[in-house]
């Protein structure tokens, strides 16, 4: 790297720029008195939140009954009862005045016919007492991401959030037992550039690319995770990664569950709506873990489209009013609900859309082919409820560190999370951790910085830049990781195969030291970053498959054919994964009930 | 199928001057332009630099010019191209490296028209209500991702980088038709400035780039007459 390094001082610090990382970022600016800095690999609109789909849930009753408590449950029963009970609270009942703030900033939701924000039925969303779905997924079109995200940033432009767009964090500053800064290469001209404050807040988003398929943007490489797992910071609940049911065929481009929610049906090759099968009462509005694993089966047993791989999600307006009628579905005024190809297309115009483009068909009058696709981490960096990262089964707090997000676990999640509460969660702890911040950066002063911040990310890179090529490819091994642990760590898992891709895995770490890169300059080389970007992934899959042999039961996503049972007697319990010169080692931590013991599962 | 992709390259510390490179790759007719960019980076010049995140159309990194026409490399598909794929960075910005142009003249006229929703009345308990027409006034404009395909097609741009530009116009517009926002007197006033809105001259480069299928032109018109509505 250009040697030398630019120093910043920065109150808060904020490693990311989805909606996490706004939002925390425009409510420690609105309180006034802190300085705030935004750093991201890319232009804040090209983050991962822009493609969010459906809708974030609130039980806002704009269209029927609805509580925030029934959405409680909804989420505890979607995470299989690993998410900590408190922190499920929190993101139920403030989900619902940060909606109401998202539409005072501008949020175009769409509307009622009173004018009020619109809902829609999503996956496992239900009226707690007639088991039915409800309309809580607040929504504009199939682009709700897209307007949350563009809302955030237009509020931070308005106060003057200082943002440095296109630097790359490559680590983070801890002295004193304190997190005291992050040091970020600026990609436009290969400089280091270190950033000195009294708070750090981690809101990097996920890693779908380490798995084959996924809906994940290429950028969503893990990088925050990573970086603290280097410093010896643990993740939990890395063994739950969730595969969304419905992503387009061999692309994984996403198709929101608002499209099931609009009335869409899945079908499998002998025309059967298998969903009834597997769920007699919510059907295709199960919860996604359920949904992805039926969908499998049906493909193991044959019954793919043509014996494929893959099922079609149907939502040609003729479809869905015939299940509409089957399952006697009604207006409110009692006559039978009914949809036409105008109401799908402008309620879900960005999907038409996608379909049109990648597979030349239209949706309107054809199936679309789907299958599983690698869509969200539950697991992360482990957080208390004000979004500051705990250390240990003890849950000690490290004074100056913070995330948020998709990177984080608080654990809202648990082992399979409720469709529409990423969007919940990045705000209700985007805002905790940033307004936790502020109240830490008002207590206490700079820690001074550690000697030559910069040395460890900038040996990192200089050492994978300085790397003879050789015949070893970059490319080879990501291909080879995803390749294995889509097969062997993905929807269904059991141990020989999971020990299969842990051994894969430390092969390709091997490999990993023995490949180069072409671009050997300062100016914008991606083909360096992407390699670093690389390694953070290579050390998330490690992680996954390590966390996911160890637990020897099937809860949520995390399906093991060999322990195909629930096992709340032993693994009630959230992982801890810390990286040690002995390799991975496995804490655990308990869970957090309150009032929803673990029951059955059923949908 | 085998596909030629003409690549236009540069590199600030080696290059004097842009020189065009010569790829093959192959590639399925459904593969996206990205998917092709992607195999000359991973598996033939790994110092080939482009944007690139969501590969789905929605994040707006990887606006270029493919065979003449700004579009983006994730939502162009080579069988529209045939074999022969010409690609350049986008024109009007100053390139960095390669296909990364440098977006802060862009943002630099997004952030100028106000890009965010003003309104000081106190906030009621719950949502403000807006009828679904309303809601429908702005509709077209709210799905802009800033990818700069229609700002960097207009020969208006080109001519006088203080143009303002489709897109900033569009994200305007945004506001400016929306029944919450008060401040459209002032972004019309910086509309109505000798680099605003008056220097689009109705050429439609920017509707035809427009990868969300913006009416962008049919926008910018709207915003003229209110400009003309508010003066009479």
């Amino acid at each position: 790297m250009k040697s030398g390094a630019v120093l910043h001082r920065y109150d808060v610090a904020i490693v990311g720029a989805g909606g996490a990382g706004l939002t925390a970022a425009l409510y420690a600016a609105r309180s006034g008195d802190v300085r705030v800095a935004v750093l991201s690999k890319m232009l804040p609109v090209r983050s991962h939140t822009g493609t969010a789909q459906g809708g974030i849930g609130a039980a806002l009753g704009n269209h029927e009954e609805d509580h925030p408590e029934w959405h409680v449950f909804d989420t505890i029963k979607g995470s299989d009862y690993l998410a900590d009970q408190d922190a499920v609270r929190v993101l139920c009942y403030e989900a619902v005045e940060l909606v109401y703030e998202l539409e005072h900033m501008g949020l175009p939701f769409d509307r009622t016919p009173s004018g009020r924000i619109a809902q829609r039925p999503f996956g496992g969303h239900t009226n707690n007492v007639t088991k039915q779905p409800v309309r809580r997924a607040c929504y504009a079109a199939d682009r709700t991401g897209h307007m949350i995200l563009q809302t955030l940033y237009q509020q931070c432009l308005r106060h003057r959030v200082a943002f440095f767009d296109e630097f790359q964090v490559l680590d983070v500053l801890l002295s004193e037992g304190v997190a005291n800064g992050v040091v970020a290469l600026e990609m436009a001209t290969g400089q280091l550039h270190i950033f000195h404050a009294r708070a750090v807040i981690f809101a990097t988003g996920g890693w779908g690319r380490v798995w084959q398929i996924t809906s994940n943007a290429h950028s969503f490489t893990g990088d925050g995770a990573a970086i603290v797992l280097r410093r010896g910071i643990p993740l939990e609940d890395m063994e739950f990664f969730q595969f969304h049911p419905t992503g387009i065929y061999k692309m994984g481009i996403l198709i929101t569950e608002g499209t099931r929610g609009e009335g869409g049906v899945l079908i499998n090759g002998r025309g059967e709506r298998f969903m009834a099968r597997y769920a007699p009462t919510l059907k295709d509005l199960a919860s996604r873990d359920v949904t992805s694993r039926a969908i499998y089966l049906e493909i193991r047993e044959g019954r793919g489209v043509d014996g494929k791989d893959y099922v079609y999600l149907d939502i040609r307006p003729e479809t869905i009013n015939h299940y509409f009628d089957l399952d006697g579905k009604k207006n409110p005024d009692g006559t039978p609900r009914r949809i036409t190809a105008a109401d799908i297309q402008a309620r879900l115009p960005d999907i038409a859309d996608f379909v049109r483009t990648y597979l030349g068909i239209d949706p309107l009058t054809q199936p679309i082919p789907v299958q599983p696709t690698a869509h969200y981490a539950m697991g992360g960096i482990p957080t208390d409820l004000h979004g500051c990262v705990v250390v240990d089964e003890h849950n000690t707090v490290l004074p100056g560190l913070y995330a948020a997000g998709e990177v984080a676990c608080v654990s809202v999640h648990g082992a399979n999370r409720l469709g529409t509460n990423s969007l919940v969660d990045i705000l209700v702890f985007g805002r905790r951790s940033g307004l936790d911040a502020v109240r830490y950066c008002r207590e206490t002063d700079f820690v001074p910085l550690p000697d030559r911040p910069d040395e460890a990310a900038r040996a990192t890179l200089e050492e994978l830049r300085a790397r003879p090529l050789r015949e070893e490819r970059m490319a080879d091994i990501r291909v080879e990781m995803q390749r294995v642990m889509m097969d062997y760590v993905g929807v269904f898992r059991e141990a020989a195969g999971i020990e299969r891709a842990l051994h894969t895995l430390r092969e390709l770490q091997q490999r990993y030291q023995h490949a180069g890169v072409h671009d050997k300059s300062f100016s914008f080389n991606t083909e360096l970053l992407e390699a670093w970007e690389l390694g953070c992934l290579l050390d998330l899959a490690e992680v996954t498959a390590a966390a996911a042999l160890a637990r020897t039961e099937s809860r949520g996503c995390h399906a093991r054919e060999d322990y195909p049972q629930r096992d709340d007697e032993n693994w009630l319990k959230h992982s801890l994964a810390f990286r040690t010169q002995q390799g991975i080692q496995l804490r655990y931590k308990p869970v957090t009930i309150l009032d929803y013991p673990p029951q059955e599962r059923v949908y | 199928m085998k596909v030629t992709l003409k690549i236009r390259r540069f590199n600030p510390e080696k290059d004097r001057s842009p020189w065009w490179g010569s790829y093959e790759v192959e590639c399925e007719p459904t593969d996206r332009v990205l998917d092709a960019l992607n195999q000359v980076k991973w598996y033939q010049d790994g110092s080939l630099t482009y944007r690139r995140s969501c590969a789905h159309g929605i994040c707006g990194s990887d606006a270029m010019r493919i065979n003449g026409r700004n579009r983006l490399a994730c939502k162009t598909l080579i069988k529209e191209l045939g074999n022969h794929i010409t690609i350049e960075p986008l024109l009007g910005l100053p390139v960095i490296k390669d296909l990364v142009v440098d977006m802060e003249p862009f943002m630099e006229h997004y952030r100028s028209i106000m890009p965010y929703l003003v309104n000081d009345d106190p906030s009621p308990a719950s949502e403000r209500l807006q009828s679904i027409a309303q809601r429908e006034r702005f509709d077209d404009t709210t799905k802009c991702i800033l990818c700069a395909a229609c700002t960097t097609s207009c020969p208006a741009f080109w001519a006088r980088p203080d143009y303002i530009g489709p897109a900033a116009i569009v994200q305007a517009h945004r506001f400016i038709f929306d029944s919450r926002d008060q401040a459209a007197e002032e972004r019309l006033r910086i509309l109505d400035s000798p680099s605003g809105v008056w220097r689009c001259r109705g050429i439609y480069n920017c509707t035809e780039a427009c990868p969300r299928e913006i009416q962008v032109t049919q926008a910018i018109a709207e915003v003229k007459r209110e400009i003309l509505r508010r003066r009479r």
